[in-house]
Protein backbone atom coordinates (compact mmCIF):
# COMPACT_ATOMS: atom_id res chain seq x y z
CA UNK A 1 0.00 0.00 0.00
CA UNK A 2 2.61 2.32 0.94
CA UNK A 3 4.55 1.90 -2.48
CA UNK A 4 1.32 3.03 -4.14
CA UNK A 5 0.94 5.78 -2.12
CA UNK A 6 4.15 6.97 -3.14
CA UNK A 7 3.27 6.76 -6.80
CA UNK A 8 0.10 8.53 -6.62
CA UNK A 9 1.68 10.99 -4.49
CA UNK A 10 4.91 11.43 -6.95
CA UNK A 11 2.29 11.53 -10.14
CA UNK A 12 0.85 14.38 -8.10
CA UNK A 13 3.71 16.37 -7.27
CA UNK A 14 5.31 15.74 -11.00
CA UNK A 15 1.99 17.38 -12.31
CA UNK A 16 2.74 20.45 -9.73
CA UNK A 17 6.42 20.43 -10.33
CA UNK A 18 5.41 20.94 -14.08
CA UNK A 19 2.50 23.26 -13.91
CA UNK A 20 3.61 25.06 -10.82
CA UNK A 21 0.55 26.38 -9.55
CA UNK A 22 1.40 25.95 -6.17
CA UNK A 23 4.79 28.43 -6.44
CA UNK A 24 3.73 30.67 -9.57
CA UNK A 25 0.18 31.27 -8.84
CA UNK A 26 -1.41 30.28 -5.26
CA UNK A 27 2.02 31.52 -3.51
CA UNK A 28 1.45 35.21 -4.61
CA UNK A 29 -2.30 35.18 -3.96
CA UNK A 30 -1.28 34.31 -0.35
CA UNK A 31 1.26 37.27 -0.15
CA UNK A 32 -1.60 39.22 -1.75
CA UNK A 33 -3.88 38.01 0.81
CA UNK A 34 -1.45 39.34 3.87
CA UNK A 35 -1.04 43.00 2.06
CA UNK A 36 -4.62 42.83 1.97
CA UNK A 37 -4.48 42.16 5.61
CA UNK A 38 -2.43 44.87 6.49
CA UNK A 39 -4.68 47.43 4.57
CA UNK A 40 -7.79 45.97 6.51
CA UNK A 41 -6.10 46.87 9.90
CA UNK A 42 -4.48 50.53 8.83
CA UNK A 43 -0.96 48.81 8.76
CA UNK A 44 -0.79 48.87 12.97
CA UNK A 45 2.35 46.47 13.11
CA UNK A 46 1.23 45.77 17.49
CA UNK A 47 -2.18 44.75 15.82
CA UNK A 48 -1.13 42.68 13.03
CA UNK A 49 1.94 41.05 15.22
CA UNK A 50 -0.79 40.18 17.55
CA UNK A 51 -2.92 38.15 15.52
CA UNK A 52 -0.52 37.05 13.12
CA UNK A 53 -1.77 33.49 14.16
CA UNK A 54 -4.79 33.94 13.24
CA UNK A 55 -4.26 35.74 10.00
CA UNK A 56 -1.88 33.30 9.02
CA UNK A 57 -3.78 30.41 9.39
CA UNK A 58 -7.05 32.15 7.79
CA UNK A 59 -4.66 32.37 4.93
CA UNK A 60 -3.26 28.74 4.47
CA UNK A 61 -6.82 27.54 4.99
CA UNK A 62 -7.95 29.85 2.08
CA UNK A 63 -4.69 28.64 -0.51
CA UNK A 64 -5.83 25.06 0.69
CA UNK A 65 -9.02 25.23 -0.85
CA UNK A 66 -7.26 26.47 -3.97
CA UNK A 67 -4.71 23.66 -4.13
CA UNK A 68 -7.31 21.08 -3.05
CA UNK A 69 -9.55 22.37 -5.88
CA UNK A 70 -6.31 21.63 -8.05
CA UNK A 71 -5.90 18.13 -6.54
CA UNK A 72 -9.89 17.21 -7.30
CA UNK A 73 -9.10 18.57 -10.85
CA UNK A 74 -6.38 16.41 -11.95
CA UNK A 75 -9.01 13.69 -11.54
CA UNK A 76 -11.75 14.82 -13.26
CA UNK A 77 -10.32 15.57 -17.07
CA UNK A 78 -10.44 13.15 -19.73
CA UNK A 79 -11.22 9.82 -17.70
CA UNK A 80 -8.58 10.38 -15.08
CA UNK A 81 -10.78 8.81 -12.31
CA UNK A 82 -11.41 5.98 -14.29
CA UNK A 83 -8.11 5.72 -15.31
CA UNK A 84 -7.12 6.11 -11.34
CA UNK A 85 -9.91 3.02 -10.78
CA UNK A 86 -8.58 0.81 -13.49
CA UNK A 87 -4.19 1.00 -12.67
CA UNK A 88 -5.71 -1.43 -9.78
CA UNK A 89 -3.99 0.10 -7.04
CA UNK A 90 -5.35 0.26 -3.49
CA UNK A 91 -7.70 2.86 -3.05
CA UNK A 92 -6.33 3.57 0.28
CA UNK A 93 -3.41 4.08 -0.91
CA UNK A 94 -4.53 6.63 -3.60
CA UNK A 95 -6.11 8.38 -0.80
CA UNK A 96 -2.52 8.45 1.52
CA UNK A 97 -0.82 9.44 -1.99
CA UNK A 98 -3.19 12.19 -2.79
CA UNK A 99 -3.20 13.31 0.64
CA UNK A 100 0.35 13.04 0.91
CA UNK A 101 1.13 15.56 -2.11
CA UNK A 102 -1.52 18.10 -0.77
CA UNK A 103 0.85 18.30 2.65
CA UNK A 104 3.98 18.20 0.88
CA UNK A 105 2.67 21.41 -1.51
CA UNK A 106 0.71 23.14 1.44
CA UNK A 107 4.07 22.31 3.75
CA UNK A 108 5.86 24.80 0.53
CA UNK A 109 2.78 27.55 1.10
CA UNK A 110 3.15 27.13 4.65
CA UNK A 111 7.13 28.12 4.61
CA UNK A 112 6.46 31.17 2.14
CA UNK A 113 3.47 32.22 4.36
CA UNK A 114 6.15 32.23 7.10
CA UNK A 115 8.66 34.39 5.16
CA UNK A 116 6.07 36.70 4.33
CA UNK A 117 4.52 37.20 7.83
CA UNK A 118 7.91 37.69 9.42
CA UNK A 119 8.46 40.47 6.60
CA UNK A 120 5.10 42.25 6.68
CA UNK A 121 3.75 41.74 9.90
CA UNK A 122 7.30 41.85 11.99
CA UNK A 123 6.48 38.64 13.51
CA UNK A 124 9.38 36.56 15.22
CA UNK A 125 8.77 33.09 15.64
CA UNK A 126 10.19 32.05 19.16
CA UNK A 127 9.21 28.48 19.17
CA UNK A 128 10.79 26.67 16.20
CA UNK A 129 9.72 22.95 17.70
CA UNK A 130 6.35 23.86 18.30
CA UNK A 131 5.63 25.77 14.97
CA UNK A 132 7.19 22.41 13.06
CA UNK A 133 4.92 19.86 15.18
CA UNK A 134 1.56 22.37 15.28
CA UNK A 135 2.11 23.21 11.53
CA UNK A 136 3.01 19.43 10.56
CA UNK A 137 -0.17 17.82 12.25
CA UNK A 138 -2.89 21.24 11.47
CA UNK A 139 -1.18 20.52 7.53
CA UNK A 140 -1.88 16.42 7.66
CA UNK A 141 -5.35 16.94 9.07
CA UNK A 142 -6.21 20.01 6.63
CA UNK A 143 -5.22 17.99 3.34
CA UNK A 144 -7.18 14.69 4.95
CA UNK A 145 -10.01 16.63 5.02
CA UNK A 146 -9.68 18.50 1.80
CA UNK A 147 -8.69 15.25 0.09
CA UNK A 148 -11.74 13.47 1.54
CA UNK A 149 -13.92 16.09 0.70
CA UNK A 150 -12.33 17.12 -2.63
CA UNK A 151 -13.48 13.53 -3.69
CA UNK A 152 -16.64 13.93 -2.91
CA UNK A 153 -17.73 16.82 -4.13
CA UNK A 154 -15.36 16.12 -7.46
CA UNK A 155 -17.52 15.91 -10.81
CA UNK A 156 -19.68 18.12 -10.26
CA UNK A 157 -21.03 21.53 -11.11
CA UNK A 158 -21.47 23.06 -7.96
CA UNK A 159 -18.05 21.58 -6.47
CA UNK A 160 -16.59 25.34 -6.72
CA UNK A 161 -19.40 25.97 -3.93
CA UNK A 162 -19.75 22.82 -2.07
CA UNK A 163 -16.25 22.77 -1.14
CA UNK A 164 -15.47 25.11 1.21
CA UNK A 165 -19.69 24.78 2.52
CA UNK A 166 -18.57 21.67 3.21
CA UNK A 167 -14.81 21.53 4.17
CA UNK A 168 -14.35 24.91 5.96
CA UNK A 169 -16.64 24.07 8.99
CA UNK A 170 -15.49 20.18 8.81
CA UNK A 171 -11.45 22.18 9.36
CA UNK A 172 -12.74 24.44 12.25
CA UNK A 173 -10.82 22.51 14.91
CA UNK A 174 -7.83 22.32 12.97
CA UNK A 175 -7.82 26.29 12.86
CA UNK A 176 -8.67 26.61 16.59
CA UNK A 177 -5.86 24.39 17.49
CA UNK A 178 -3.19 25.41 15.38
CA UNK A 179 -3.96 29.53 16.03
CA UNK A 180 -3.66 28.61 19.71
CA UNK A 181 -0.46 26.62 19.06
CA UNK A 182 1.40 29.57 17.65
CA UNK A 183 0.03 31.95 19.63
CA UNK A 184 2.29 30.35 21.96
CA UNK A 185 5.24 30.04 19.25
CA UNK A 186 4.96 33.19 18.37
CA UNK A 187 5.09 34.61 21.98
CA UNK A 188 1.56 36.62 21.84
CA UNK A 189 -0.20 34.26 24.17
CA UNK A 190 1.77 35.15 27.71
CA UNK A 191 1.79 31.34 28.75
CA UNK A 192 3.91 29.48 25.83
CA UNK A 193 3.42 26.39 27.04
CA UNK A 194 -0.51 26.84 26.59
CA UNK A 195 0.25 25.47 22.92
CA UNK A 196 1.50 22.65 23.24
CA UNK A 197 -1.86 21.16 24.38
CA UNK A 198 -3.27 22.73 21.14
CA UNK A 199 -1.45 19.73 19.50
CA UNK A 200 -3.30 17.34 20.88
CA UNK A 201 -5.80 18.42 19.70
CA UNK A 202 -4.04 18.65 15.77
CA UNK A 203 -2.98 14.97 16.46
CA UNK A 204 -6.84 13.83 17.02
CA UNK A 205 -8.46 15.40 14.03
CA UNK A 206 -5.47 14.11 11.92
CA UNK A 207 -5.66 10.62 12.96
CA UNK A 208 -9.27 10.84 12.52
CA UNK A 209 -9.09 12.43 9.28
CA UNK A 210 -6.70 10.32 8.13
CA UNK A 211 -8.71 6.77 8.86
CA UNK A 212 -11.71 8.04 7.82
CA UNK A 213 -10.52 9.00 4.44
CA UNK A 214 -8.44 5.77 4.21
CA UNK A 215 -11.70 3.43 4.78
CA UNK A 216 -13.85 5.89 2.56
CA UNK A 217 -12.06 6.40 -0.13
CA UNK A 218 -12.87 3.17 -1.96
CA UNK A 219 -16.56 3.02 -2.02
CA UNK A 220 -16.04 6.70 -3.33
CA UNK A 221 -13.92 6.36 -6.18
CA UNK A 222 -16.86 3.54 -7.04
CA UNK A 223 -19.18 4.20 -9.49
CA UNK A 224 -18.88 7.13 -12.32
CA UNK A 225 -18.92 10.60 -12.00
CA UNK A 226 -21.79 12.79 -11.53
CA UNK A 227 -21.18 14.67 -14.82
CA UNK B 1 -32.91 1.54 -7.94
CA UNK B 2 -34.25 -0.49 -5.44
CA UNK B 3 -37.45 0.52 -3.71
CA UNK B 4 -38.91 -1.53 -0.73
CA UNK B 5 -41.45 1.29 -0.85
CA UNK B 6 -44.84 0.08 -0.38
CA UNK B 7 -47.01 1.14 -3.28
CA UNK B 8 -49.58 2.72 -0.81
CA UNK B 9 -47.39 5.16 0.01
CA UNK B 10 -47.30 6.74 -3.97
CA UNK B 11 -50.20 9.85 -4.73
CA UNK B 12 -50.27 10.70 -1.26
CA UNK B 13 -48.19 11.48 1.86
CA UNK B 14 -50.91 11.33 4.41
CA UNK B 15 -52.20 8.14 6.53
CA UNK B 16 -54.91 7.55 9.09
CA UNK B 17 -51.95 7.03 11.55
CA UNK B 18 -50.04 10.41 10.31
CA UNK B 19 -53.38 11.78 10.86
CA UNK B 20 -53.03 10.43 14.42
CA UNK B 21 -49.69 11.23 15.08
CA UNK B 22 -50.43 14.87 14.12
CA UNK B 23 -53.26 15.39 16.48
CA UNK B 24 -51.15 14.11 18.86
CA UNK B 25 -48.34 15.92 18.54
CA UNK B 26 -51.08 19.40 18.15
CA UNK B 27 -52.71 18.62 21.59
CA UNK B 28 -48.73 17.59 23.31
CA UNK B 29 -47.78 21.04 22.25
CA UNK B 30 -50.57 22.59 23.77
CA UNK B 31 -49.84 21.38 26.81
CA UNK B 32 -46.52 22.22 26.89
CA UNK B 33 -47.00 25.97 26.31
CA UNK B 34 -50.11 25.68 29.17
CA UNK B 35 -47.11 24.25 31.27
CA UNK B 36 -43.96 26.13 29.96
CA UNK B 37 -46.05 29.61 30.29
CA UNK B 38 -48.50 29.24 32.90
CA UNK B 39 -48.13 26.16 35.14
CA UNK B 40 -44.61 26.37 36.00
CA UNK B 41 -42.99 29.09 38.09
CA UNK B 42 -40.42 31.76 37.83
CA UNK B 43 -37.13 30.54 37.76
CA UNK B 44 -35.16 32.08 41.08
CA UNK B 45 -32.48 33.79 38.72
CA UNK B 46 -33.43 34.05 35.17
CA UNK B 47 -37.08 35.09 35.95
CA UNK B 48 -39.63 33.78 33.26
CA UNK B 49 -36.71 34.77 30.53
CA UNK B 50 -35.88 30.35 31.46
CA UNK B 51 -39.16 29.54 29.62
CA UNK B 52 -37.57 29.32 26.27
CA UNK B 53 -35.58 26.66 27.65
CA UNK B 54 -38.52 24.26 26.93
CA UNK B 55 -38.22 25.21 23.01
CA UNK B 56 -34.80 25.90 23.12
CA UNK B 57 -33.79 22.25 25.43
CA UNK B 58 -35.39 19.94 23.28
CA UNK B 59 -35.10 21.44 19.82
CA UNK B 60 -31.07 20.80 20.40
CA UNK B 61 -31.29 17.33 22.01
CA UNK B 62 -33.70 16.22 18.67
CA UNK B 63 -31.14 17.93 16.44
CA UNK B 64 -28.29 15.75 17.38
CA UNK B 65 -31.10 12.82 17.35
CA UNK B 66 -31.89 14.07 13.92
CA UNK B 67 -27.90 13.84 12.66
CA UNK B 68 -27.63 10.07 14.68
CA UNK B 69 -30.59 8.87 12.67
CA UNK B 70 -28.78 10.66 10.00
CA UNK B 71 -25.48 9.04 10.37
CA UNK B 72 -27.09 4.99 11.16
CA UNK B 73 -28.85 5.27 7.88
CA UNK B 74 -26.42 6.82 5.85
CA UNK B 75 -24.14 3.40 7.16
CA UNK B 76 -27.27 1.58 6.11
CA UNK B 77 -28.00 2.60 2.91
CA UNK B 78 -23.86 2.10 2.65
CA UNK B 79 -24.68 -1.74 3.65
CA UNK B 80 -28.02 -2.08 1.94
CA UNK B 81 -28.02 0.54 -0.68
CA UNK B 82 -31.72 0.86 -0.91
CA UNK B 83 -33.82 3.98 -1.37
CA UNK B 84 -35.69 3.38 1.39
CA UNK B 85 -32.42 4.31 3.64
CA UNK B 86 -31.24 7.07 1.63
CA UNK B 87 -34.49 9.07 1.97
CA UNK B 88 -34.59 8.16 5.93
CA UNK B 89 -30.91 9.85 6.08
CA UNK B 90 -32.57 13.26 3.70
CA UNK B 91 -35.54 13.28 5.62
CA UNK B 92 -33.85 13.25 8.79
CA UNK B 93 -30.89 15.77 7.82
CA UNK B 94 -33.38 18.15 6.71
CA UNK B 95 -35.46 17.72 9.97
CA UNK B 96 -32.11 18.08 12.17
CA UNK B 97 -30.86 21.24 9.90
CA UNK B 98 -34.60 22.75 11.14
CA UNK B 99 -34.17 21.96 14.51
CA UNK B 100 -30.48 22.93 14.56
CA UNK B 101 -32.00 26.64 13.36
CA UNK B 102 -34.51 26.66 15.94
CA UNK B 103 -32.13 25.87 18.58
CA UNK B 104 -29.38 28.29 17.75
CA UNK B 105 -32.12 31.10 16.83
CA UNK B 106 -33.94 30.52 20.29
CA UNK B 107 -29.96 30.21 22.18
CA UNK B 108 -29.60 33.73 20.54
CA UNK B 109 -32.70 35.45 22.17
CA UNK B 110 -31.81 33.74 25.76
CA UNK B 111 -28.16 34.96 25.18
CA UNK B 112 -29.75 38.37 24.83
CA UNK B 113 -31.24 38.61 28.19
CA UNK B 114 -28.60 36.39 29.84
CA UNK B 115 -25.21 37.61 28.19
CA UNK B 116 -26.30 41.44 27.13
CA UNK B 117 -25.63 39.70 23.10
CA UNK B 118 -27.60 37.83 20.34
CA UNK B 119 -23.97 36.17 19.83
CA UNK B 120 -21.01 35.32 22.11
CA UNK B 121 -18.27 33.21 21.31
CA UNK B 122 -19.07 30.58 23.40
CA UNK B 123 -18.03 27.04 22.58
CA UNK B 124 -21.13 25.31 21.82
CA UNK B 125 -23.29 28.04 20.12
CA UNK B 126 -19.92 28.46 17.75
CA UNK B 127 -20.00 24.68 17.45
CA UNK B 128 -23.96 24.66 17.00
CA UNK B 129 -23.57 26.98 14.06
CA UNK B 130 -20.92 24.84 12.54
CA UNK B 131 -22.57 21.99 12.55
CA UNK B 132 -26.22 23.76 11.07
CA UNK B 133 -23.89 24.59 8.60
CA UNK B 134 -21.80 21.57 7.72
CA UNK B 135 -25.66 19.54 7.70
CA UNK B 136 -26.91 22.34 5.43
CA UNK B 137 -23.77 21.10 3.39
CA UNK B 138 -25.12 17.76 3.09
CA UNK B 139 -28.97 18.73 2.40
CA UNK B 140 -27.21 21.24 -0.54
CA UNK B 141 -25.53 17.75 -1.18
CA UNK B 142 -28.28 15.82 -1.76
CA UNK B 143 -30.18 17.81 -4.66
CA UNK B 144 -26.84 17.81 -7.02
CA UNK B 145 -27.53 16.37 -10.41
CA UNK B 146 -26.24 13.26 -10.41
CA UNK B 147 -27.48 9.34 -10.54
CA UNK B 148 -29.44 8.35 -7.84
CA UNK B 149 -26.23 5.75 -6.75
CA UNK B 150 -23.31 8.37 -6.80
CA UNK B 151 -25.53 11.01 -5.48
CA UNK B 152 -26.36 8.78 -2.42
CA UNK B 153 -22.92 6.94 -2.16
CA UNK B 154 -21.59 10.40 -1.86
CA UNK B 155 -24.45 11.64 0.77
CA UNK B 156 -24.19 8.83 2.46
CA UNK B 157 -20.39 9.32 3.70
CA UNK B 158 -20.88 12.98 3.91
CA UNK B 159 -23.59 12.07 6.86
CA UNK B 160 -21.43 9.84 8.08
CA UNK B 161 -18.46 12.43 7.98
CA UNK B 162 -20.47 14.89 9.74
CA UNK B 163 -22.31 13.18 12.49
CA UNK B 164 -18.08 13.38 13.71
CA UNK B 165 -19.41 16.70 14.81
CA UNK B 166 -22.55 15.92 16.97
CA UNK B 167 -20.81 14.43 19.88
CA UNK B 168 -17.88 17.85 19.75
CA UNK B 169 -20.94 19.94 20.16
CA UNK B 170 -22.62 18.68 23.03
CA UNK B 171 -19.60 18.28 25.43
CA UNK B 172 -17.70 20.81 24.17
CA UNK B 173 -19.46 22.91 27.22
CA UNK B 174 -17.47 20.39 29.51
CA UNK B 175 -14.00 20.34 27.41
CA UNK B 176 -14.01 24.22 27.17
CA UNK B 177 -15.83 25.59 29.78
CA UNK B 178 -16.92 28.97 28.49
CA UNK B 179 -20.09 31.33 28.49
CA UNK B 180 -22.52 28.55 28.12
CA UNK B 181 -25.13 27.71 31.06
CA UNK B 182 -23.51 24.12 31.90
CA UNK B 183 -26.30 21.51 31.31
CA UNK B 184 -28.91 20.83 34.09
CA UNK B 185 -30.13 17.48 33.58
CA UNK B 186 -27.52 15.47 31.75
CA UNK B 187 -24.97 15.96 34.53
CA UNK B 188 -21.53 13.99 35.08
CA UNK B 189 -22.55 13.91 38.96
CA UNK B 190 -26.02 12.76 37.90
CA UNK B 191 -27.33 15.61 40.13
CA UNK B 192 -30.30 17.23 38.66
CA UNK B 193 -30.52 20.68 39.33
CA UNK B 194 -34.41 21.30 38.47
CA UNK B 195 -38.05 22.21 39.99
CA UNK B 196 -40.36 18.94 39.35
CA UNK B 197 -42.60 20.35 37.79
CA UNK B 198 -40.19 21.61 35.57
CA UNK B 199 -38.54 18.81 34.68
CA UNK B 200 -41.75 17.26 33.52
CA UNK B 201 -42.31 19.98 31.49
CA UNK B 202 -39.12 19.69 30.01
CA UNK B 203 -39.45 15.68 29.77
CA UNK B 204 -43.00 15.82 28.15
CA UNK B 205 -41.57 19.08 25.94
CA UNK B 206 -38.89 16.39 24.60
CA UNK B 207 -41.60 13.59 23.99
CA UNK B 208 -43.32 16.14 22.11
CA UNK B 209 -40.62 17.10 19.93
CA UNK B 210 -39.74 13.43 19.09
CA UNK B 211 -43.24 12.65 18.13
CA UNK B 212 -42.98 16.12 16.31
CA UNK B 213 -40.21 14.49 14.31
CA UNK B 214 -41.82 11.07 13.84
CA UNK B 215 -44.59 13.00 11.96
CA UNK B 216 -42.48 15.23 9.99
CA UNK B 217 -40.03 12.23 9.01
CA UNK B 218 -43.03 9.85 7.70
CA UNK B 219 -44.21 13.13 5.73
CA UNK B 220 -40.74 13.91 4.67
CA UNK B 221 -39.97 10.57 3.83
CA UNK B 222 -43.44 9.88 1.54
CA UNK B 223 -42.56 13.75 0.03
CA UNK B 224 -38.97 12.24 -0.98
CA UNK B 225 -40.23 8.89 -2.71
CA UNK B 226 -42.87 10.85 -4.55
CA UNK B 227 -40.25 13.36 -5.62
CA UNK B 228 -38.29 10.50 -7.04
CA UNK B 229 -41.03 8.73 -8.50
CA UNK B 230 -41.82 12.45 -10.53
CA UNK B 231 -38.17 12.60 -11.43
CA UNK B 232 -37.53 9.20 -12.77
CA UNK B 233 -41.50 8.97 -14.50
CA UNK B 234 -40.90 12.73 -15.67
CA UNK B 235 -37.94 11.34 -17.64
CA UNK B 236 -39.71 8.26 -19.21
CA UNK B 237 -42.42 10.48 -20.12
CA UNK B 238 -40.36 13.01 -21.51
CA UNK B 239 -38.75 10.49 -23.48
CA UNK B 240 -41.43 8.93 -25.03
CA UNK B 241 -42.47 12.43 -25.97
CA UNK B 242 -39.42 13.20 -28.02
CA UNK B 243 -39.76 9.79 -29.30
CA UNK B 244 -43.25 10.32 -30.48
CA UNK B 245 -42.37 13.74 -31.52
CA UNK B 246 -39.31 11.94 -33.64
CA UNK B 247 -41.52 9.90 -35.61
CA UNK B 248 -43.18 12.78 -36.92
CA UNK B 249 -47.06 14.09 -36.72
CA UNK B 250 -49.67 11.56 -36.74
CA UNK B 251 -51.35 11.95 -39.66
CA UNK B 252 -54.90 12.88 -39.57
CA UNK B 253 -57.82 10.48 -39.98
CA UNK B 254 -54.58 8.07 -39.27
CA UNK B 255 -56.03 5.22 -37.41
CA UNK B 256 -59.68 5.71 -38.73
CA UNK B 257 -61.25 3.35 -40.33
CA UNK B 258 -59.56 0.42 -38.82
CA UNK B 259 -62.04 -2.99 -38.37
CA UNK B 260 -63.96 -1.73 -41.19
Amino acid sequence: MWGDAALVAAKDLRLELRSRVVTNQIAPVAVVVLMLFGFGLDADVGVLQKVTPGLYWVTVLLMALLAIGRSVDAEATAGARDMLRLSGLDPAAIFLGKAAALVAQLLVLEAMLLMGVSLFFHATIKGYVLVFVAGLLGTVGLASIGTLYGALTGGTDSKQTLLPLLFLPAVAPVLLGAVRAFEGAFGTNPHPDDGWPWVRLLGVVAIVYTAVGTLAYGPLLEGSDPA
Amino acid sequence: MNSPVPEKFAGTSASRSTQVLGAVAIVGLALVTFLGLAATGEDQDQKNYYRIMYVHVPSAWLAYTCFGICALASAMYLYKKTQWWDLVAGASAEIGVLFTGLALATGMLWGKVTWGAYWRWDARLTFTALMFVMFLGYVTMRRMPAPFEVRAKRAAITGLIGVVNVPIVHFSVNWWRTLHQQATVLRPDTDVKIDGLMLFTLLLSFAVFHVLYVWLMIHRFRLGYLEDQVESHGLERAIAERQAEARGPVPVGAGQGSGQ
